[in-house]
């Protein structure tokens, strides 16, 4: 046990001290979710601060993907799924039908498992969204497209080839765009289900030091299996287990005193 | 990072409500335009089916059941049996199976099995190609170049050395013509052989190559293998294949018109000139009184029930074997 | 101990010698049938072109349909017709076939209706097409009182383009990775404009190819054309009468005792056949080298 935990200890020291917990962001408020019968989720309560990084952990299955995605409603897309409660967005209930869908998608921006660039060129990639919600003249566009571009340290790479495809990108420079594609629109919230486990031990660490940079202008939300991951760019971890919140308190305190058993096993590598 | 000014998000309230609302409207549109569009695709088959049975409703009630079992097609007189054209068409596409499908087996094991790596693309690829040649052509190779062999060769010696056999020897009864149901079978399964080929290559290669590498592992032949190994794990599909041909083989019409000699009297003999129901209704529409197309388009309806059995058959098969590997 | 083992090695032997002359057999068998099969393929083939060559020339697309008994002319107002009935065809059958095949992946897919297209959209794939020509005969020929025209004609041609349309387009909807659409409808685009700004630039590859793939079908299609465009011996660019297109020329030439119909029936078949096999090439070199540049 020792030893495991151990293994953890440089990780935690080095992650961020986190700040006095500052003003939660997105909220989840007694949420339920369910898959057709399922009970995928189970009375959730928890907050999500400004400007900080909260991870979110547990073994397979346990919700973490579902609650994320939750955050932006796009489980909206399939049929038989249900949720029941409050997710607090500055305050209002973002699962309100008549909350707009619009105004959610640009506030919170998602960026998935898999990269996925758009079959268009890389300066069309950042564009698209932000020509679905704004008129803008081009060096208007031009400046969004780089700024996005430089948010998620792609820019210099791609900054002469912006009419290339993208798929021309490798895989941890196609997941910045995807960054990049989702911080065009401004958001205020960020959600990232699981973005690095698709790619190298390189990629996956420059976009952990993107988190750390993006955290600066941005609430985010992180999944991520990898617990070492979880330590080293979070502030705040929640542990999931099978559809309950079992833990939620800063980084530091999760992974060197936790305070409930279940995770201090899940932590140690008991299982998972 | 210096980002600072920039993090209003890119909507405010008030703009987003009335782009919610017209986004929601143009996605239901969308939604029911496409909705209706497949829809149509189900149409089609019903009104494909039901236009021709009303259009040849004079012709079943005048004629009932009769319609299906006498032989005379006599359209001055209104009378319409439509017994030969059926009779023909069963008989061509049985031979056409007949030798299409051990055939098509042989080329299947051909190209997965037996020959040379290099060579197995190219081939296959010639197949798939020869299987889009237009039928026209393969009834026009029957017209001139077959159906004389037939005349001066096969049917001669077939009168007379299987003419007089008990039973079945007055299905080798002809006149040297050339035309008739033998012919006819011959060329739609050639026509058909490239099909099933190429059906059968595609299910033998779903088989996992474990399986067959563990087979050869244990000694196995090639033929043992195929025959042993692959067939049974894709019986389904394969014999769904052999459907889908033999759903072509009834249907065809080009192929048969120009070589089943157009004749609507009845004959039991292979080697006389008959009528399938595509040819005949291709050979008499033209110059069809109003009665005569009705009749034609009634049989067009049988046909077409025929088929698509056939091919709903077919089709269970097939999604047998994709079930099985694992979707 | 010796003799024991000889006896086993024997058996053995004799039953390796068994199976390895079954698997001789039949490996010559089906190299017979291989080659059984190529070569009436070649055959034909080669009757094709043999009989084709002489009737090419440059007059077989600048002059139109000679009257029986002439020793010139060419097929002009046959190619013309099938070149539009064809585009009209794949004009009217191209757009429905997209959204019908866009509803099956993307609104329908695990629903009843969806099976139920899907089934009723495979049998038609393979329908036998003179069903198809009786079937625009009945329910618009006749409906129109009794007007055949290449408007009818290319209609029957639709109905072969739309299920291979269908099919590709669901089919090549549902290869586009879910995340793609989660992706953009993340960034709050409509469903409508992630499917057709996104996700048919994802499918545009595999969905021209079907679209190809349906032309070489239709090119060389007689029999739904006898029974709605009838035919037209002369030029002509009326769409509302009747036209003729290749095959139906070959139809009627390819039977007739006339020596110079039976050389321009080849000729057109000849080309029809380098056309259809063109098409067949190119959709394909077109899919795989798409599949090669997005890897």
């Amino acid at each position: 046990m020792n030893d495991a935990r151990s293994i953890l200890k440089p990780a935690v020291a080095n992650a961020t001290q986190a700040a006095p917990a500052a003003a939660p962001k997105l909220a989840a408020r007694d949420l339920d979710f369910y898959y057709g019968k399922f009970h995928a989720l189970k009375n959730i309560t928890l907050e999500i601060p400004e400007k900080r990084v909260t991870a979110l952990i547990g073994p397979s299955g346990c919700g973490k993907s579902t609650l994320l995605r939750i955050f932006n409603r796009i489980y909206a897309l399939y049929p038989g799924m249900e949720a029941k409660g409050e997710v607090l967005l500055d305050g209002e209930n973002i699962l309100d039908p008549k909350y707009s869908m619009n105004l959610l998608r640009s506030k919170v921006g998602m960026v998935f498992q898999k990269p996925v660039p758009f079959p268009m060129t890389i300066y069309d990639n950042v564009a698209y969204g932000i020509r679905h919600h704004e008129k803008l003249s081009k060096p208007d566009m031009n400046d969004r497209v780089e700024l996005a571009l430089r948010q998620g340290a792609l820019w210099d790479e791609v900054k002469d080839k912006l009419g290339q495809n993208a798929l021309g990108l490798s895989g941890g420079q196609q997941q910045r765009l995807c960054i990049a594609r989702a911080v065009a629109l401004r958001p205020e919230v960020l959600l990232l289900d699981e973005p690095t486990s698709a790619l190298d031990p390189i990629s996956t660490s420059r976009i952990e030091q993107l988190v750390e940079e993006l955290k600066q202008d941005f609430t985010i939300a992180i999944v991520t299996h990898n617990m070492q991951q979880a330590a080293r760019v979070s502030d705040y971890t929640a542990f999931m287990y099978l559809g309950d919140l079992i833990e939620h308190d800063t980084t530091s305190n999760i992974f060197s005193a936790p305070s409930q058993k279940q995770t201090e096993d899940y932590i140690t590598g008991r299982f998972g | 990072m210096n980002s600072t000014a920039m993090n209003a998000p890119s909507a405010s309230p008030a703009t987003t409500v009335g782009r919610d609302v017209i986004d929601a409207r143009n996605d239901k549109l969308f939604r029911w335009l496409l909705t209706a569009m497949a829809v149509f695709v189900l149409l089609t088959l019903a009104g494909a089916a039901l236009s021709m049975l009303w259009g040849g409703r004079a012709v079943l009630q005048s004629h009932g059941v009769e319609f299906f079992t006498t032989t005379a097609w006599d359209p001055p007189a209104g009378k319409f049996g439509a017994l030969v054209p059926i009779y023909g068409t069963i008989v061509t596409a049985i031979i056409a199976m007949l030798i299409a499908v051990p055939v098509s087996f042989g080329v299947a094991f051909f190209l997965t099995e037996v020959a040379p790596r290099k060579l197995r693309t190219p081939i296959g690829l010639a197949i798939e190609l020869l299987a889009g040649i237009p039928s026209i052509i393969y009834g026009m190779w029957g017209f001139f170049v077959l159906m004389p062999v037939m005349r001066d060769t096969f049917i001669p010696w077939m009168t007379e050395h299987m003419g007089n056999w008990p039973v079945v020897g007055a299905l080798f009864q002809g006149p040297p013509i050339g035309a008739g149901m033998l012919t006819a079978g011959f060329v739609l399964s050639i026509m058909v052989i490239p099909f099933i080929a190429s059906v059968m290559r595609d299910v033998f290669l779903t088989v996992p190559q474990r399986l067959k590498e563990s087979a050869y592992a244990l000694g196995s032949t090639k033929w043992e293998v195929t025959w042993d190994i692959v067939l049974p794990y894709t019986r389904s599909a394969v014999i769904g294949g052999v459907f889908l041909g033999l759903g072509r083989a009834l249907g065809e019409t080009m192929a048969v018109a120009f070589v089943i000699g157009n004749s609507v009297n009845f004959t039991k003999s292979l080697l006389e000139p008959s009528t399938t129901i595509a040819a005949l209704i291709a050979n008499n529409f033209g110059e069809a009184g109003e009665q005569e197309r009705g009749a034609l388009l009634l049989l067009g309806f049988v046909l077409f029930i025929v088929t698509f059995v056939v091919l709903a058959l077919a089709r269970l098969m097939l999604a047998q074997l994709a079930r099985r590997e694992g979707n | 101990m010796s003799a024991v083992l000889n006896a086993q090695d024997r058996a053995r032997q004799s039953l390796y010698r068994r199976r390895s002359i079954v698997n001789a057999v039949s490996v010559a068998l089906a190299c017979a049938t291989a080659v059984f099969g190529l070569v009436f393929l070649a055959w034909i083939l080669w009757t094709l072109i043999r009989n084709g060559i002489p009737g090419m020339s440059l007059h077989l697309f600048t002059q139109d349909q000679p009257p029986p008994g002439e020793t010139s002319g060419g097929l002009r107002n046959a190619f013309v017709g099938s070149l539009i009935m064809c585009g009209l065809a794949v004009g009217i059958g191209t757009p429905i076939g997209i959204a019908a095949g866009t509803w099956l992946a993307e609104y329908g897919d695990r629903s009843k209706l969806g099976t139920a297209v899907r089934f009723v959209n495979d049998i038609l794939m393979s329908a036998p097409s003179i069903v198809l020509g009786l079937f625009v005969y009945a329910m618009y020929v006749l409906q129109t009182g009794g007007q055949f025209s290449a408007v009818a004609g290319a209609i029957a041609l639709a109905f072969i383009v739309l299920p291979v349309v269908v099919r590709t387009t669901d089919e090549m909807l549902r290869l586009v990775p879910t995340q793609m659409r989660e992706a953009a409808l993340s960034l709050g685009v409509p469903q409508w404009k992630v499917i057709m700004q996104v996700l048919y630039r994802s499918a545009r590859a595999g969905i021209v190819t079907g679209i190809l793939l349906s032309i070489a079908r239709i090119s060389g299609e007689t029999a739904p054309l006898l029974f709605t465009a009838l035919g037209n011996d002369f030029f002509t660019l009326d769409i509302f009468h009747p036209m003729s297109g290749i095959p139906q020329v070959m139809y009627k030439f390819a039977g007739a005792p006339d020596d110079n119909w039976q050389h321009l029936a080849w000729a057109g078949a000849l080309v029809v056949t380098l056309f259809v096999l063109a098409i067949s090439l190119a959709a394909r070199t077109f899919l795989f080298r798409k599949h090669i540049s997005n890897d």
